[in-house]
């Protein structure tokens, strides 16, 4: 069968693939910020590359439990490191906009407050830095049931994510609103109802 | 005399400005018509129809009517203006426009002495622009001015850039442009023009009113909800671009602050 092939083939993979692969992006971006690859304004565009990269990485981590619960492929052992280089590149995103956009270290600190996009988008990369400190095994161990309770953290900060794409763009704009329903389908299939346990205690 | 005086001082200050690149000032557009992203217009704009071309104007006007672009064309004096454009996105171009005074046109079609307001509508053409199929903002564009505004001999129509017609993803074939306020105000593909005597309805200002105002004067001191206004980043300077400070009026403040004299620039943004 298909998955099973798929999850015997992924059981083979070593997981430093995906911080390799994964890796690779945020330099070659840079360099083509550099080299004139991203338009006239290369700032933002790299600002944007890279925010919308950590984006599609923690979607991709959302993907991971319902594939595995309504498909049967298991790619857990993947999801730390497309979480990890979520908020990589979520860090990468933050430091053009300090460094390289905003530039006056002051006026950083008025938009975090006054503008509410970036309020939205900032709260959402906190939510995520305790997730990111507490990703090693260690850590998983000595928290246990905690350590669950703690990484549902993600579904709040992804969410604040989709809607931080939405507000910062002019009008009602396709691109962002899709993330952002992709993101609402991907949080409301955990609601869905576990048919065997139910099945079970009844 | 004092039109005059201003247009001096516009000359003078022309001269330190160094214009953009064709390819930059064409390449990074808005022309939401041909969607949201900055590459989208000079990607699917070439399929608008500029030629035949005629811009309606009608209202409070002593001879209403259909012109023709070649026939506006051949009653106007095409000369270049080197102009500061500053987007509303904090940054900014130095655009040579080729085009001729708006109140030269409204004169072709006689302003009548009730007029106040001038309202600016792009073409709407669903079949040639892509973008017209999301309910971004409401269509068709829509702008407008005080009438003393568009009469300012600062306030152009454009029909070129670096002496070359004017590309679609820039408002072929004829476009406003008005260097003191934010770029979306200079609205492009202009089909119609109405003369009335109340403040008309524009695009922006029905999709947020809070965050964009009817007059949308470049402004330093008063900040858009989403951006500082404060500074800008000239387009073109890479990624290690500095910003620069914004000047109040885009720089035009000479020629232009008596238009908004005695008016509360923070209510009336």
């Amino acid at each position: 069968m298909l998955v099973d092939r798929l999850n015997s083939t992924a059981r083979r993979v070593p997981t430093w693939i995906v911080y390799a692969g994964l890796s690779l992006p945020a330099p070659w971006l840079f360099w083509q910020g550099l080299t004139g690859g991203l338009g006239v304004e290369p700032i933002k565009a790299l600002e944007h590359e890279y925010g919308l990269l950590a984006l599609q990485l923690l979607i991709a981590g959302l993907c991971v439990t319902p594939l595995r619960r309504f498909a049967g492929v298991n790619l857990l052992r993947f999801r730390r490191g497309l979480g990890l280089m979520a908020f990589f590149y979520l860090c990468c995103h933050l430091l053009v906009w300090l460094v390289l956009d905003v530039q006056i270290l002051a006026q950083v600190w008025a938009d975090i407050l006054k503008r509410p996009y970036i309020t939205v988008g900032m709260a959402g990369f906190l939510l995520l830095v305790p997730l990111a400190l507490t990703s090693t095994d260690r850590a998983i161990r000595r928290m246990g049931m905690r350590w669950r309770q703690l990484h549902w953290l993600v579904y709040p900060a992804v969410l604040l994510g989709g809607l931080h794409f939405v507000m910062l763009r002019k009008g009602w704009q396709l691109e962002p609103l899709v993330y952002l329903g992709l993101v609402a389908i991907l949080l409301l299939l955990r609601l869905a109802p576990r048919r065997k346990r139910v099945a079970a205690h009844a | 005399g004092t039109a005059l005086v201003g247009l001096a001082g516009a000359g003078e200050a022309q001269e330190a400005l160094e214009p953009n690149g064709w390819d930059e000032i064409t390449s990074y557009c808005n022309y939401y018509e041909f969607g949201t992203n900055k590459d989208d217009p000079s990607r699917y704009a070439g399929q608008l129809t500029t030629d035949p071309w005629s811009v309606t104007i009608d209202g409070l006007v002593e001879r209403p009517g259909e012109y023709s672009f070649a026939d506006i064309i051949a009653k106007m004096t095409i000369e270049e203006r080197i102009y500061r454009f500053r987007c509303v996105e904090a940054w900014s171009m130095v655009v040579p426009w080729n085009g001729f005074e708006l109140a030269d046109l409204l004169d072709l079609a006689g302003v009548t002495s009730d007029a106040r307001y001038v309202a600016f509508e792009t073409a709407y053409r669903p079949e040639e622009m892509p973008g017209l199929r999301f309910p971004v903002i409401d269509w068709p564009y829509v702008e407008g001015l005080r009438l003393d505004e568009a009469l300012h001999p600062l306030t152009i129509m454009a029909t070129g850039i670096h002496g070359r017609p004017i590309p679609n993803q820039n408002g072929a074939p004829l476009r406003l442009v008005v260097p003191w306020k934010y770029g979306f105000k200079s609205i492009k593909s202009v089909v119609r023009i109405t003369l009335t005597d109340k403040e008309p309805p524009t695009a922006w200002n029905k999709a947020n009113p809070r965050e964009y105002g009817f007059y949308s004067n470049v402004n330093p001191t008063v900040d858009h909800p989403r951006w500082s206004q404060a500074s800008e980043r000239r387009i073109g300077a890479g990624l290690f671009a500095r910003r620069e400070p914004t000047l109040m009026f885009n720089g035009y403040e000479a020629e232009v602050a008596s238009l908004y004299e005695g008016m509360d620039l923070r209510a009336n943004f």
